[in-house]
């Protein structure tokens, strides 16, 4: 009787086991079919497409194996949109990071109305990337925009900024600033406020003065969220696309073209769906690369509490 | 008293700058509204005037009809709910499964799923398309919104929050006889209020402001979202129809705008926790 106890325990366990497992499958499902169907067999499919020379309609296309990689190797308008979007890179994330972290050590303080700043620095964000370029776009007319009224006045060099080769990148990089700075602002708003206050006042009866503080206590604390946004933020700019199509168009004379806008213009207009997923799988071999470097250097800079 | 009047002085100082910013972040929404409201003619003058005189109201009713807006805010609302829902489904089912469920392979699934957040979307672009364009998907809204569902940091995010919950309330309900289903139902989902209005926002946020799937999956006038059609309307109409531009512009804000002003404080809690724009 003791033993038929047991083995029926078990068996209901067994069975609770059962029903639980055909339940979990079955609630992953879409799941899994999703992911699988939208984000695996795509990677692969990219991969196989790149070995070919293909314009997504024929029927029969070529294998080239791993021609469309030394295309784009030799190619000097890939060479030139890699740069560009590195050109890009190393205006937006310094810029966005120095504004935003300054937003949020401004805010960071009892300030009436702190909220309403908030709200009113963070609003950039909101707009869709195609609404905001639409009225960057108008400001930056070269004639009659707002922006060359403002520097005119302040007796500073008007350019006609998204038709100059040389200024049209500025330009867009100034958008993507006023576009970033609050969302960075509120990361590192939430940073800031973790830090505690023991550490400041540590500081203060040492005789540490604002800059004193900012130097030894936040920078240094705030280093794992400056970490997470460093990465994030170049991840982010390495992808532009939405601007520079509405301001730009990758021009003028192709000085706005950057990789993601080669990509969809050598697969979508010009049907080059071969050297387009190459070029894509160059793009995140590029990003990955660069994540994992600043892993490395991150895990020797990155203080974390003590 | 030396020093309450140095930094009265610092502190004005610091108003000073933080306005001075604001007026910078603010000032470009106040001359679309501006430009919106303006004639043809006064949009190219010099000096550039910030009150239209005479402001012209019907702008609003008129450019309506100079390109088929109406549709394209239907298209984007659509696109917007469909991968709200769709994602709050799918990630929450998945994320109970995950965070509750005891079953082999769970692990490992996971972190399947979990490896898609390192994948930048231009790779997945091109092979998404040509997926799409098979299933006879272009130019349907099933084609604008599945594509979007696969979101492994909303699926991550309500995961992790599940697991949040105590195991107490499920042993409870179980006790009563509850099933995990039912457990699911009337007590996770409704405990993760807060996370499930971060997904649902970020999710709204990505489906109305997505641009470059939406470009390349519909190629019909009528199946266009707003951003693709403003896009294409800015294209054609260079310079003469800016007010009329404008005014759709801002119409095209005013959802975005509207959701995260009500819920500013979800938003930014999202962001905070995730670090997901949407």
């Amino acid at each position: 009787m003791h033993t038929q106890a047991r083995r029926a325990s078990r068996d209901i366990r067994r069975k609770g086991l059962r029903e639980e497992t055909v339940l979990g499958y079955l609630l992953l499902l879409p799941a899994l079919l999703l992911f699988g169907l939208f984000s695996y067999y795509p990677i692969l499919y990219a991969l196989r497409i790149s070995l070919l020379d293909w314009n997504g309609i024929a029927k029969f296309p070529n294998f080239v194996g791993l021609d469309n990689y030394a295309r784009a190797i030799q190619d000097p308008l890939f060479r030139r949109a890699l740069r560009q979007t590195l050109y890009y890179t190393l205006g937006v994330v310094p810029g966005t990071m120095v504004v935003g972290l300054l937003l949020a050590l401004l805010l960071n303080t009892r300030l009436k109305a702190r909220a309403l700043y908030r709200t009113v620095y963070y609003l950039p964000n909101v707009a869709p990337t195609v609404a905001a370029s639409i009225v960057w776009k108008l400001i930056l007319d070269g004639n009659w925009g707002l922006l060359n009224y403002v520097l005119s006045r302040l007796h500073l060099p008007t350019p006609n900024w998204l038709y100059e080769p040389g200024w049209a990148m500025v330009a867009i990089i100034i958008m993507s600033i006023w576009a970033n700075a609050g969302y960075q602002m509120v990361i590192f708003l939430a940073g800031l406020q973790g830090i505690p206050d023991i550490y400041y006042e540590a500081a203060k009866i040492d005789g540490a003065n604002r800059w004193q503080q900012i130097r030894f206590v936040t920078l240094p604390l705030l280093s794992h969220t400056t970490f997470f946004v460093l990465i994030t933020s170049i991840i982010g700019s390495f992808q532009v696309f939405g601007s520079i199509y509405i301001l730009t168009n990758g021009g003028p004379a192709q000085s706005t073209t950057v990789m993601v806008f080669l990509i969809y213009q050598r697969a979508f207009k010009y049907f080059q769906m071969g050297y387009g997923s190459a070029l894509a799988y160059i793009l995140f071999g590029i990003i990955l690369v660069l994540t994992l470097f600043q892993f490395w250097v991150g895990r020797r800079s990155v203080y974390y509490e003590v | 008293m030396r020093r309450s009047w140095v930094s009265a002085i610092s502190n004005g100082l610091i108003y000073v700058l933080l306005t001075g910013i604001a007026i910078m972040m603010a000032a470009p929404f106040v001359w679309m509204l501006t430009t919106s409201l303006k004639s043809y003619d006064q949009v190219f003058i010099w000096p550039p005037k910030w009150i239209p005189q005479p402001i012209v109201w019907e702008n609003y009713l008129r450019f309506w009809e100079a390109a088929p807006f109406a549709r394209y805010y239907l298209n984007t609302a659509i696109l917007a709910m469909g991968v709200v829902f769709g994602r709050l489904v799918v990630c929450s089912l998945a994320a109970y499964s995950l965070a509750r469920l005891q079953y082999p392979g769970r692990n490992f699934l996971f972190a399947l799923l979990l490896s898609t957040m390192m994948l930048p979307d231009q790779v997945t672009l091109i092979p998404l398309f040509l997926i799409t364009k098979r299933l006879g998907w272009l130019n349907t809204y099933q084609g604008l919104i599945v594509p979007n569902l696969v979101s492994a940091y909303n699926l991550f995010f309500l995961r992790q929050f599940f697991r949040t919950i105590p195991k107490d309330l499920d042993d409870a309900a179980r006790i009563d006889g509850a099933g995990r289903l039912r457990i699911l139902i009337s007590i996770v989902l409704p405990l993760s209020i807060p996370a499930l209005t971060v997904v649902a926002l970020f999710s709204f946020a990505s489906g109305w402001g997505s641009f470059l799937w939406p470009l390349i999956v519909t190629t019909r006038s009528e199946m266009r979202t707003i951003e693709v059609g403003m896009a294409f309307f800015q294209d054609a109409h260079k310079g003469i129809e800016y007010p009329l531009l404008m005014a759709a512009n801002t119409v095209a804000l005013i959802p975005m705008t509207l959701v995260f002003l009500l819920c500013q404080r979800q938003f930014i809690t999202g962001i905070t926790l995730t670090g997901l724009k949407g």
